[in-house]
């Protein structure tokens, strides 16, 4: 790997979460245009890193540095501009608005570029059904394509997704699967947390496994997914064998 | 489908209570007063709105419950007194332009002295105690008799009469009924505002983030939004309006002392609760509910008046315990 295929890198990052000490020195490198999954078992850091990387909560120590700048000190507001799109595990949905003013909230000033638009509905089209809808009524699965679609209305850099297949059926896993493989071939750098091993293997290019706050493994995805023995020690019975 | 049905009715009921009220007052009230205390009711409950809506606003937004609200009532209504005391001549004519000329002059006026003032308050106290919940009960309880005091040094302790202007006096008779001038151009100004308000949170992208960051304040920053900035707007926008309301109620009581937004405080706190802390939908129907229930009560059960209010939102509790309008995290 050169230096110019790192799009973001975090170099020995610690967080607190009040008094608790949750990312323990976390290097971390996005190639740019692939998917990086990152893994672990819950409590691991999966959160805190993406969370860290927003400026949502602040590393006291380390470096993260996207496209060759240091953002790490910088506000969130200033982080999304410089074209980081954030999907949380709770999908950041406004529940009040309806699912076209949740997609313009995420545009520039002159509001819906068509082409993007088209490129969303076209990847989503139950958003198109319920456009006028108030998002809170929208079922898990179709707040989460409106999260991810809202992410990617605009043309980003990078997408920090974190758990989109959470909770959702089989069905809507597949879909959501599709949609991320669709963003892949369009050359989108995501860093994806992901719980299913198995949307992992699909769709990751690179993998980085998380325990106690620190990467203890990074590397490729499909040398890991060939490797049952490496799954096992790294990730666990429950995640490795996880549907 | 049943259950789709159920669920669209049970999310219509808060907006048909309104009208149930009006309705089943009718009967036992009678056509004649009845629509002279409707009227009272819609003119009270929109200038609770005025100065609730503002607390609603800051609240959702900023999660600042800001005790000192009262006092930019008060500082609305004296300002008010000011600019229309060298006015005297407009408000004395019977000239139903230069009168309104004159209440428009005070209306501004008062909206801008209250903003000012609370992008002064926010800059300087406000944003000292943000995410200190305790810390801002303390500063804005202390900030609230200061300010009070301060009116009393700058306009004496006395309470200054605030008359109506001259064509706005008197009222207009619809058969049996009898309809205060004031209040019609009270109502008419307040609704107005009210759907200024309105059209800005629905059609600006301004209010989009407003709203959007009521629901999720984290969630706005991360679409690269700087929510400080909104806060300090919608600061200052909560603070005019309680200056407006505050001027408004100052002319409604013909009368203003220091003490005018204190007299508000408690109803504008039931408001924001039956509305549904930070919605602004909520506090509008919250406002006109309770100015309604005032005026019926007190005209069938003036012995039941004082605690209606609270009886009316322990009634609603019961049946929507986070108010009307709840929104998500509040």
């Amino acid at each position: 790997m050169t230096a110019d295929d790192a799009l973001l890198r975090l170099e020995g990052v610690y967080t607190n979460i009040g008094r608790y000490r949750i990312l323990h020195g976390v290097d971390l490198v996005a190639r740019r245009g692939r998917v990086t999954a990152l893994l672990g078992r819950n409590g691991a850091g999966k959160t805190t890193t993406l969370r860290t990387i927003m400026g949502l909560w602040k590393a006291r120590l380390g470096k993260i540095i996207f496209e060759g700048q240091s953002i790490a000190t910088l506000d969130t507001p200033h982080i999304a501009r410089l074209g980081i799109a954030y999907v949380p595990e709770n999908m950041g949905i406004f529940g009040k608005l309806t699912v076209r003013e949740n997609m313009l909230l995420a545009t520039g000033r002159g509001g819906f570029a068509q082409q993007n638009l088209n490129r969303v509905l076209d990847s989503f089209p139950v958003l198109k059904v319920k456009w006028e809808s108030p998002a809170g009524s929208l079922s898990g699965g179709q707040k989460q394509m409106l999260a991810i679609g809202r992410s990617i209305i605009e043309p980003r850099r990078l997408l920090l997704i974190d758990e989109p297949t959470k909770g959702l059926s089989p069905a809507m896993v597949d879909q959501l699967v599709e949609a991320l493989l669709r963003l892949k071939r369009e050359y989108t750098t995501i860093l994806l947390v992901e719980q299913n091993f198995r949307v992992a293997e699909a769709v990751g290019d690179d993998v980085a496994v998380m325990d106690e706050g620190r990467v203890i493994h990074a590397g490729d995805m499909a040398a890991l997914g060939a490797n049952h023995g490496l799954q096992h020690r790294l990730l666990g019975l429950s995640m490795a064998d996880s549907v | 489908m049943k259950k789709e049905w159920l669920d669209r009715l049970h999310g219509l009921a808060p907006y048909a209570l309104t009208p149930l009220v009006v309705l089943a007052a009718l009967p036992a009230i009678g056509v004649g007063p009845w629509l002279t205390l409707t009227v009272a009711g819609l003119t009270m409950g929109i200038m609770l709105f005025l100065v609730a809506s503002g607390l609603t606003l800051i609240f959702g937004l900023m999660d600042v419950l800001n005790f000192a609200h009262a006092a930019f009532v008060a500082v609305g209504a004296y300002v008010a007194v000011s600019v229309l005391r060298p006015l005297a001549g407009w408000t004395s004519e019977l000239s139903l332009t230069l009168n309104l000329a004159a209440l428009l002059l005070a209306l501004i006026s008062a909206a801008l002295a209250s903003g000012a003032l609370g992008l002064v308050f926010e800059r300087v106290i406000i944003r000292q105690v943000y995410g200190a919940p305790l810390r801002q009960i303390l500063i804005t309880i202390g900030a609230l008799t200061v300010i009070e005091q301060l009116i009393i040094v700058i306009w004496g302790p006395e309470a200054i009469p605030l008359p109506k202007p001259a064509s706005l006096r008197g009222s207009v008779f619809l058969g049996s009924s009898s309809i205060e001038t004031y209040r019609l151009v009270a109502l008419c100004v307040g609704l107005a505002v009210a759907a200024a308000m309105h059209l800005f949170l629905t059609r600006t992208r301004l209010g989009l983030v407003v709203r959007a960051g009521v629901e999720d304040r984290e969630m706005i920053q991360s679409l690269g939004y700087h929510i400080r900035r909104v806060f300090v707007g919608v600061f200052m926008a909560g603070t005019a309006l309680a200056g407006m309301g505050g001027m408004m109620w100052g002319q409604y009581q013909a009368l203003v002392d220091s003490q005018i937004g204190d007299s508000m405080t408690i109803l504008v706190f039931i408001i924001l609760i039956i509305g549904g802390l930070g919605s602004v939908g909520g506090c509008f129907i919250g406002a006109i509910l309770v100015g309604l229930t005032s005026n019926y009560v007190g005209f069938l059960a003036p012995k039941l008046a004082l605690g209606s209010n609270i009886l009316l939102m322990a009634l609603i509790l019961l049946w929507q315990p986070r108010g009307l309008f709840p929104i998500a995290g509040h």
